[in-house]
């Protein structure tokens, strides 16, 4: 018996081998990304952005989401929109600022106006249209489906999708984990934006960003840094890591790692690198929690790390700091990946600093870690130029045990995503 | 100011000093580039999106003190620092050096910069921008007290990561 199959599927799950592969012809087709757009990313709910990044009324970004250019903004009335930045006269973006406060949008190119609720408010030269133009159809498109939750905004371009709240399901209780961390139950993403490429596949920074295996080959020059600053970051005898943790399914192809910290969390567990006179803040944070939540529910929030996929391409990790980031593909062979840091809305001056600070310990393309995930990452797409020669990437890690005991150096997990991205895309083939 | 200026500090020493610099760092004799640094440096590359930012408030790219900096340069030693393992090859262009300012003993100064980076099995990569500097002079020599390197791409892009000393 071969241990790798044949044949020609992308996905290959062999119970009794105890093994799972992934045929990499997935990861350099052109074909099956225009798959994926249209079976993947027009049916599932997408990242569009967090409520305190339009704080006030006209306030606006704009972003692609899902490969659409977007303005996220608030209307003078406070209602939330996701338009299309598109102008429905001759299709130009009627908005060319990455970010800022309107009072109207408007169009360079022949001047169409349109009202932060994305209504038509002008035409020059209006009466040129026949009887039929209709100012009220004719303001920008919203996107089919935005909804939020705890102030986290999703589209959906498919019309017909079930709500928001449905498709995260399980995934709601790993979300509330990360705003429970603010006392008001308020979290905001704090100014700065990491926008960079990665020259590889998106799926592999889904697989990457909840990868608890590579921590110790991948990242040991972090490790050395945490045990130079007086981190205890040994692994106790049998085990890969210093904790250990474990890889779950949270439904609809969404899952995450659930690990008992070391790494030190700004709310609320000290660690040597945030400094002596850092204790009793950290010690106040803690007894705030406790109080508000219990102490159970308090040791989830500030005793546990947790890196949150929501399928399809948005990563909450909760770290060293939190990280919000969201990737789309470019190519085949290529991403765009924006990320931000997240923290709670009454933070002190002191604590955001300390935040901001964990956060540049391990995240973003300065960090001590993410920059040699990138590296990953390229490494595998330059060897998938091989793909027909060498075909399967391998997940098979756990594959013997129960899907309850995968631990997140498993690739349980990880497989909760692959079986999903394979249903749809053959629901939909 | 430029008569203050003069009697401190002139313009071909703070050159000097950051072309000194910038061949340290493209000959990745960090040890040596360290030296130059005082001992409560900080560096800091700013996000793109907020060039003018302040890294109490801002997550910025890299915000390191010296007890970061000199972890950083630890990591970057080591081939275990992959994503600089091999090195890139860098080659750096100073221009437009200007003191901009003395203010006790903290002399400020910026200059433009291109920095073309090399690697294997990767893009050319070109980052362009300007520093500004905050330099003292310690024992007779000009110290870096603070570097901020400030890109001029509206976003990291292709640049990917800042995995080497800007």
């Amino acid at each position: 018996m071969n241990y790798q199959p044949s044949g020609h599927d992308f996905v290959v799950e062999n119970p009794e081998q105890q093994t799972f592969f992934v045929n990499r012809e997935v990861f350099v087709s052109d074909d099956v990304l225009a798959h994926e757009k249209a079976a993947i990313f027009d049916h599932c709910w997408v990242y569009v952005g967090h409520a305190s990044e339009i704080k006030n009324p006209g306030d606006f970004k704009t972003r692609p989401v899902a490969g659409r250019p977007i303005i996220f903004c608030r209307d003078r009335e406070g209602e939330v929109h996701a338009l299309i930045n598109c102008c429905r006269h001759r299709g130009a973006l009627v908005c060319r600022e990455r970010e800022g406060n309107a009072r109207q949008f408007y169009c360079m190119y022949h001047g169409w106006t349109y009202h932060p609720d994305g209504r038509l408010k002008s035409v020059p030269g209006a009466d040129a249209y026949g009887p039929a133009f209709d100012n009220a159809e004719m303001g920008l498109v919203a996107v089919p489906r935005l909804e939020s939750y705890r102030d986290f905004y999703f589209a959906n371009f498919d019309r017909d999708a079930v709500d928001l709240e449905g498709y995260l399901g399980k995934a709601k209780e790993y979300i509330d984990l990360v705003v429970d961390q603010s006392p008001s139950g308020k979290m905001q993403i704090i100014s700065g934006t990491q926008e960079y490429d990665i020259r590889a596949n998106w799926k592999l920074l889904v697989e990457n960003s909840v990868d608890d295996y590579h921590l110790i080959s991948t990242h040991s020059t972090w490790l050395n840094y945490m045990r130079n600053s007086g981190v205890n970051v040994t692994p106790p005898k049998g085990e890969l890591l210093p904790t250990r943790g474990f890889g779950k399914d949270l439904g609809n192809g969404h899952l995450t790692t659930d690990n008992p910290n070391y790494r030190g969390r700004p709310v609320a567990k000290w660690i040597s690198v945030y400094g002596e006179d850092a204790k009793a803040d950290i010690d106040a944070m803690r007894n705030e929690l406790v109080s508000r939540l219990g102490s159970a529910r308090a040791a989830r929030v500030a005793d546990t790390n947790r890196n949150l996929c929501i399928f399809p391409n948005l990563v909450i990790n909760d770290g060293s700091s939190v990280t919000v980031r969201h990737f789309y593909p470019v190519a085949p062979d290529r991403m765009h990946v924006i990320a931000w840091a997240l923290g709670p809305v009454e933070e002190t001056e002191a604590q955001r600093a300390r935040r901001l600070h964990a956060f540049l310990t391990f995240y973003g393309p300065g960090g001590f870690a993410t920059p040699d995930d990138v590296a990953a990452l390229e490494a595998a797409q330059l060897g998938f130029a091989a793909w027909r020669e060498v075909p399967w990437s391998d997940l098979s890690r756990g594959m013997g045990k129960p899907r309850d005991q995968q631990l997140a150096t498993d690739e349980g997990h990880i497989r909760v995503f692959w079986r999903r991205w394979n249903e749809l895309m053959e629901t939909r083939a | 100011m430029n008569e203050i200026v003069g009697s401190t500090v002139s313009r071909a020493e703070v050159e000097d000093l950051f072309y000194i610099e910038a061949d340290l760092l493209d000959t990745w004799r960090l040890d040596e580039w360290l030296a130059l640094l005082t001992d409560d440096a900080f560096y800091y590359v700013p996000p793109n999106d907020k060039p003018d930012a302040d890294a109490r408030y801002t997550l910025f790219t890299i915000a390191d003190d010296i007890v970061r900096l000199r972890e950083r340069i630890i990591r970057l030693k080591d081939p275990n620092c992959h994503a600089e393992y091999p090195l890139s090859r860098t080659r750096r262009l100073i221009s437009n050096v200007r003191i901009t300012g003395v203010d006790g003993d903290i002399i400020s100064a910026s200059a433009n910069f291109v920095i073309h980076r090399f690697r294997h099995n990767d893009l050319q990569r070109v980052f362009v921008g300007h520093y500004r500097y905050k330099i003292r002079r310690q024992g007779g020599r000009l110290k870096i007290a603070e570097r901020r390197a400030i890109l001029d791409a509206e976003e990291l892009g292709l640049l990917g990561s800042v995995s080497f000393i800007l």
